[in-house]
């Protein structure tokens, strides 16, 4: 059927802030549904609160509205815009939820606003699990034994009935939060109750276990006139048991037979065209390893995080079908953007084997509970191609960017034989490497299947690399053995590491052998039909397919997976970058290892070579590609960290030169600068030894802030408030206190600001000062933020301009630059210098215009500043004042500390703008789902040394008609300036009470906790427990009283005075 | 142990060895199925051929009785770029090249087959020999130029002598080109009676058991070399229902004057997505055709094109304007691949019945 052309304006949906659960994946749908859209013909406003995507930028929408996903808050942009059709399914749970929400508030019927795609209906049926269950049950497909349960008790009673283990699914929520697997009596009542808390009705699905059974995918298409088909099958390496986002994931399925493929494809289109989907679904299905019986685990009626991997992973693009097939358009009439010959209408066959594996963020969270379960706990993910399992494998591994570059793990290896089995029994995140050490320690497939009940032919896969590490080791310098390993995907760092060579005589053998990789096309046909899209991936094979084409190429190197300090903004960067190039007529190339982002998408860049980005991996593409240069800047750390390497082997670094790049990252060096420069900047000292921190922190005085040299995204920072703090701190850190310098500051309290810098040597642009909301000390990554800056004055502004400037031209900086400063009476200190774009670029290049990161490209490819019409200095500050808020997802990872620090905690951001500084914040505290109600109860659990500064704010509360609970000490304090104040009691206290804190906290009487006790570090602190408890119960959750000033502000905006007359 | 594919353009592609220690001669095809290899292997329609997969790793999950589509696979070789070295499954009796080994068919892994597809492609089918040594690559490029190697195929995977397989409800005579088991255990799942014979059958000899419907089977070769079959058709078109699969659908359209003309490459693998004309409706399909029905050369007075492919239209489905006669190009048995089509069994079922009832009433 052709296109609809009763509809003109469609309003698409994004999914917010990015969380774990829901990542990057959401802005590459979202773009891809939004160009779709456009592309025929319809004019598209899409609505997302979260500046950092491709998606809001203005020219994939016809109109964008960066602004909170709450009813209120679409409701008015839907009366402004009235569109004829809103397109739900592709923005997640996020926009599936706004658009139910929005049906129910009556507004989408009284507008006659259509919903596209999948029928509400049969959302409703996908999603509650009940109405699910019912459908199967009719298809006559097996589902696992289950019931929805309102309360504790019907969930005890069913588990005691079906026997466990029992796993608990909330209703309605994302990710798979507050689920999990129970073994016991005691278990189920402790997860039940937590998931029923959590689900948005009060409900919970209570299902048999299957765990043990192989875990597969099927991601789906079907149209309006009822075809359907399957785009990509997946097998999870990980059985039943681990979230699919947490678990290794092949692609093609890899163990099941012609039979078991069919009978569950067959199961998957009966479940789609039952449920009329019309777009992409994802269906999951539990396979028993020894029978054909299978059961349906669940439906995603919408575009998901498995479709974008499964769009890399065939190249076939799901969300672009997607939004095609809601206005109409049949499969069998859309042609397949891949081959540009076929129609969309045709299930993908692929000719290599794609694996991915997650990205957890416990390099961050070291105290977090590592354990993997039905609750999703990666932030990001890495996929990568090859001819083999093995290569793949190890790809994916190379790409991960942690602390092992392949299968060997100096941990694991240290493990005992029963650490080491525990590991294997109750999976972590790093259960891969115990499983080749278990092969290394001559454990039998048997052995470590009947602990891990993973299928031998996936076992085999490690065991077979673990004995090659073998005969690599025993064969030096063999051209054989290195012609097999790099079949088999290692790298040449791992093969030097064999040989106790350096990578670089690996590389050079391999050259001299002729044994350079190839790189093969992704084509959706398995090179039935000719094809050219230009998306690439290595391997060691005979035939190469990607040659240079004679345009003037410049490589971009991406950065890579979604991680805590490296998000999606690095995504949003390095698209620009592309987009600047091709203006300016180069050829883009990208180089990346995500497949849930933009950047991979292969239509975006000229040339895509999905692969890891090591330095082997990008030095063979630029030996293929022979690029005018490479451009590093705005890939994060990741890019940066290969900048020397590169250059070391003669590929020119374009823009910022490598030496002036490591001035800015050299600490003594950079202090070199500062002194010459005549800046100031917060005393620091380093240290190698233990003795060495201890004596330079006394020097400086108490409190001082620590960490390792070369970090990123504040990765073990710390403010050190005494010497006893500063002893467990290099306890905890003493490998990093032997191999590298730590960092020692004088830790000055004051006001926070990020500044980017574009210079071209001579002009320097700053595009616009972001001034903190909280006080030195909070990562700037979890801060808030407000532009243009509100305290500052423009002496202070004027300071800041010129200290940018002088550091940018000394720094030779040619690009982009970062720049933090702390304000402290009247004075600017340099804090920090990232000689790279920072995760800010995305939301100032959205509210001052200036597009950056192509600005900078432009700079970094020649063109000056002035010929871009741009002149020295500080922009000039626009009208609307914009606030960034970060959103974090402690609700899904366990025993994280809420508390925030110099440590990056915050996995998205959100953004909201207004006329008003009151007003701004009101909407990013919406955005990042801290609405508040008109009066409430606030609970202010402070540490001691901030009572004084709680006055003001407590009195502030009281004023706008907000209940004060604290405890004894707080609450005494409060009453005494006259403040009423409801007493509770301590954590350890009267715990059966209804004034205990916990217990108030469970009860919902609390709306807002305020608590500052940053010292309760431990497990069982009562700071901690508190903290824990609001996140359990999803109670907003200051953890710094300039947060809560500003909330006041954002309150006190939409209130009344009430003062009596006398 | 290395082994050689030797094309007949000169071209030569070396790998390891496995399976059997022999050397053949066949036609080079290959499909794009991402499972099933066992099927495919056993599968009498690739008599004659050495097939190439082009998904990367094959025998992930063993080989099992259940899963053989004939039980003298006619297959030259087997070409892939890895073999599992590990596989697994419940049902898993022996391995790939244990298997091959038993059959006395070679394969060679380890060669780039991406780049042998593309080259399959471009120029079409080419004969090829698995050799042990390529010393002498020029001289078999040359004498394959000269040699027919599917040609007589089909008298030789027919079977020789009728034989039932028995079933309690319609009597149907199955003609056997190379019949895939498939085809057998969709006729048994709906309770046929079915008696194969081999494809020399001639109308009187079928008409004499008195079927109640016929079906012509898949096999391997040139369809036009099965002049007397198509002759039979003709015949027995005028007095029972009739159903053709794969070649059997190319000698129904033989047999009602249309032509039949080699393809560049062929269809092989399950992915080909086919529209039944009259709904519009498109299903997956299993295909295993070097074949084809030549459109132009349809008389439109008798034969009705019913099913066509969706990306180069080949013909895939046709009907007899005057008989109950209907066959399709692709495999509706799947077996391997997709069971989207499975239901033109039950229209053939349907189809008898009604003659059943109309000679009754």
């Amino acid at each position: 059927m052709p296109k609809r052309k009763d509809i003109h304006k469609i309003m698409v949906i994004g999914s917010g802030p990015i969380i774990i659960g829901q990542a990057a994946e959401f802005d590459y749908s979202g773009t891809q549904a939004c160009l779709a859209l456009r592309e025929e013909g319809y004019e598209v406003v899409l609505v997302n609160s979260n500046p950092a995507t491709i998606m809001t930028d203005t020219t994939i929408a016809d109109k964008v509205y960066l602004e909170p996903l709450t009813v209120d808050s679409v409701s008015r942009i839907i009366r402004q815009e009235y569109p004829d059709a809103i397109l739900p399914t592709l923005g997640g749970q996020v926009g599936l939820n706004m658009a139910l929400a929005l049906a129910k508030s009556g507004i989408l019927d009284e507008l006659h606003i259509e919903l596209l795609g999948t029928k509400l209906a049969s959302i409703e049926q996908a999603e509650d699990r009940e109405k699910f269950k019912e459908l199967c049950q009719k298809l006559g497909e097996p589902v696992p034994p289950s019931k929805t349960v309102k309360t504790v008790d019907d969930a005890l009673a069913f588990g005691d009935e079906i026997g466990y283990p029992i796993i608990v699914r909330p209703a309605f929520t994302m990710g798979g939060t507050g689920g999990g697997i129970c073994h016991n009596h005691d278990e189920l009542a402790a997860i039940a109750k937590n998931g029923l808390e959590l689900s948005p009705v009060t409900e919970c699905l209570i299902e048999k276990s299957i765990a043990g059974y192989k875990e597969i995918e099927f991601e789906v298409m079907r149209d309006s006139n009822d075809n359907a088909m399957i785009v990509c099958c997946m097998e999870n390496f990980d059985p039943v048991g681990i979230h699919t986002g947490d678990s290794i994931v092949f692609s093609p399925s890899q163990t099941l037979s012609d039979k078991e493929y069919q009978m569950l494809r067959d199961c998957s289109l009966r479940l789609i065209r039952a449920l009329k989907i019309e777009g992409g679904c994802n269906v999951q299905l539990a396979l028993d390893p020894n029978s054909f019986e299978y059961d349906v685990i669940e439906v995603n009626p919408r575009v998901s995080r498995s479709s974008a991997l499964a769009s890399k992973a065939t190249g076939y693009p799901i969300a672009k079908m997607a939004a095609k097939i809601a206005v109409g358009m049949t499969l069998d009439e859309i042609k397949n953007p891949v081959t540009g010959t076929t129609y969309a209408e045709f299930e993908p066959a692929l000719d290599y084997v794609v694996c991915k594996i997650p990205r957890w963020p416990f390099d961050k969270f070291p105290k977090a509970d590592r354990i993997l379960g039905t609750q999703m706990k990666a932030t990001g993910e890495v996929m990568a191609i090859g001819r083999t399992a093995e290569e793949a494998l190890q790809k994916a591994v190379q790409s991960l960017e942690i602390d092992e570059k392949d299968l060997f793990s100096p941990a694991a290896h240290q493990a005992s034989d029963s650490q080491l089995e525990e590991k294997l029994v109750k999976a972590q995140d790093d259960r891969l490497f115990y499983l080749a050490e278990a092969f290394r320690r001559g454990y039998s497939l048997e052995e470590v299947h009947e602990l891990t009940k993973i299928n031998f032919y996936f076992l085999d896969i490690v065991s077979h690399l673990v004995e090659m590490e073998q005969e690599i080791a025993a064969q030096p310098n063999d051209p054989d053995i290195l012609k097999l390993a790099k079949k088999y995907g290692f790298s040449d760092q791992t093969i030097a590491h064999l040989w106790h060579e350096s990578a670089d005589q690996v590389r050079e053998l391999r050259k001299q052998k002729q044994l350079l990789p190839v790189y093969k096309m992704v084509d959706t046909c398995a090179a039935e039909f000719e094809s050219s899209t230009p998306y690439f991936y290595s391997t060691y094979d005979s035939e190469n397919e990607s040659h240079k084409s004679g345009r003037k190429s410049v490589v971009v190197i991406g950065s890579g997976p979604i991680r805590i300090g490296q998000g999606v903004e690095f995504d949003y960067a390095t698209v620009h970058c592309v987009k600047a190039l091709q203006k300016m007529g180069y050829e883009a190339i990208v180089i990346n290892s995500n497949p849930e982002t933009v950047s991979t998408d292969f239509s975006i860049s000229d040339k895509l070579y999905f692969e890891p980005l090591t330095l082997e991996d990008v030095l063979n593409v630029c030996d293929l590609e022979q690029p005018e240069g490479v451009i590093v800047q705005f890939g994060g750390q990741t890019s940066i960290n290969l900048a020397a390497g590169l250059k070391a082997h003669g590929v020119k670094i374009l823009g910022t030169r490598v030496k002036d790049l490591d001035r800015a990252e050299d600490r003594e060096e950079f202090d070199q600068i500062i002194k010459q420069l005549g800046l100031r900047q917060p005393q620091g000292l380093t240290a190698t030894t233990h003795e060495g921190v201890i004596a330079a922190a006394e020097k400086l005085g108490y409190p001082v802030l620590v960490r390792p040299s070369y970090v990123l995204g504040g990765k073990a920072m710390e403010i050190v408030y005494s010497k006893a703090e500063l002893e467990e701190y290099l306890h905890d850190h003493a490998d990093i206190a032997e191999d590298h310098p730590i960092l020692i500051d004088d830790y000055l309290d004051g006001r926070e600001c990020d500044v980017d810098a574009i210079s071209d040597g001579q002009t320097v642009l700053l595009p616009g000062i972001m001034e903190h909301i909280e006080h030195a000390g909070v990562h700037s990554g979890d801060s808030m933020a407000v532009y243009p800056p509100q305290t500052f004055s423009d002496e202070v502004k004027d300071k800041i301009t010129e200290v940018t400037k002088k550091l940018a031209l000394a720094l030779n900086c040619k690009g982009i630059m970062n720049i933090q400063f702390i304000v402290r009476d009247g004075e600017v200190y340099v804090i920090e210098v990232n000689p790279r774009a920072s995760r800010t670029v995305p939301f100032l290049s959205k509210i001052t215009g200036i597009e950056m990161a192509q600005v900078a490209t432009r700079v970094i490819m020649g063109e000056d500043l002035t010929q871009q019409g741009y002149s020295d200095g500080l922009a000039p500050e626009p009208e609307m004042i914009s606030v960034k808020a970060p959103v974090f997802s402690f609700s899904k990872l366990a025993d994280v500390d809420s508390y925030l620090g110099p440590e990056m905690k915050s996995t998205g951001e959100v953004m909201g703008s207004d006329h008003t500084f009151a007003k701004a914040l009101y909407k990013a505290f919406a955005g990042a789902k801290m609405q508040l109600p008109e009066n409430g109860n606030v609970l202010l659990t402070i540490e001691d040394r901030d009572k004084e500064n709680i006055l003001p704010i407590a009195k502030r509360f009281a004023r706008i008609g907000y209940r004060i609970f604290a405890t004894k000490g707080t609450a005494e304090f409060l009453r005494q300036h006259d403040l009423h104040v409801d007493l509770v009691t301590k954590v350890h206290k009267d715990e059966d009470s209804e004034q205990n804190i916990l217990n108030e906290l469970r009860a919902g009487r609390i709306d807002l906790v305020v608590n500052t006790m940053g010292h309760d570090v431990e497990k069982n602190s009562d700071g901690f427990i508190i903290r824990q408890m609001a996140i359990q119960q999803n109670v907003p959750l200051l953890t710094a009283l300039d947060t809560a000033d500003a909330l006041l502000k954002s309150l006190e905006n939409r209130s009344f005075a009430t003062e009596s007359l006398a | 142990m290395l082994r050689y594919l030797i094309l007949e353009d000169g071209s030569v592609y070396s790998g390891e060895a496995f399976g059997a220690d022999t050397e053949t001669i066949g036609e080079v095809v290959f499909t794009t199925g991402m499972t099933g290899y066992q099927e495919a292997i056993t599968d009498q329609s690739y008599a004659d051929q050495i097939l190439v997969f082009t998904n990367p790793l094959i025998g992930n999950y063993g080989v099992t009785l259940a899963d053989y589509e004939s039980l003298e696979p006619q297959i030259k070789g087997v070409i892939c770029h890895q073999v599992a070295r590990r596989p697994d499954n419940w049902r898993m009796q022996t391995t790939l090249p244990d298997f091959l080994k038993q059959l006395s068919i070679p394969g060679i892994q380890g060669i780039d087959t991406r780049a042998l597809v593309k080259k399959l492609r471009i120029h079409g089918t080419l004969r090829g020999k698995i050799a042990n040594s390529k010393e002498e690559a020029a001289q078999i490029a040359s004498e394959l130029q000269q040699k027919q190697v599917t040609q007589g195929v089909i008298s030789r995977v027919s079977t020789k002598t009728p034989y039932p397989v028995p079933g309690a409800k319609r009597n149907v005579v199955v003609i056997d080109f190379g019949i895939k088991h498939s085809i057998l255990r969709e006729l048994a799942k709906r309770d046929c009676n079915c008696i194969v014979l081999p494809y020399t059958a001639t109308a009187k000899e079928v008409l004499a058991l008195h079927p109640d419907g016929v079906l012509l089977s898949n096999g391997p070769g040139d369809p036009e070399e099965m002049v007397a079959a198509s002759q039979m058709v003709c015949e027995v078109e005028q007095h029972l229902p009739l159903f053709g699969i794969c070649m059997g659908h190319q000698v129904f359209a033989l047999a009602n004057g249309a032509k039949t003309y080699k393809m560049k490459f062929g269809h092989r693998g399950f992915n080909h997505p086919v529209r039944e004309i009259a709904t519009g409706q498109i299903g997956f399909t299993s295909q295993n055709h070097g074949y084809a029905v030549d459109p132009a050369s349809i008389n439109r007075d008798n034969l009705l094109v019913t099913h066509v492919e969706v990306n180069d239209g080949t013909i895939e489905g046709l009907r007899h304007k005057k008989y109950p006669a209907f066959s399709v190009q692709f495999h509706p048995d799947a077996t391997p691949g997709p069971h989207d089509e499975e239901s033109l069994f039950d229209d053939f079922m349907q189809m008898i019945d009604q003659r059943k009832s109309e000679l009754h009433a």
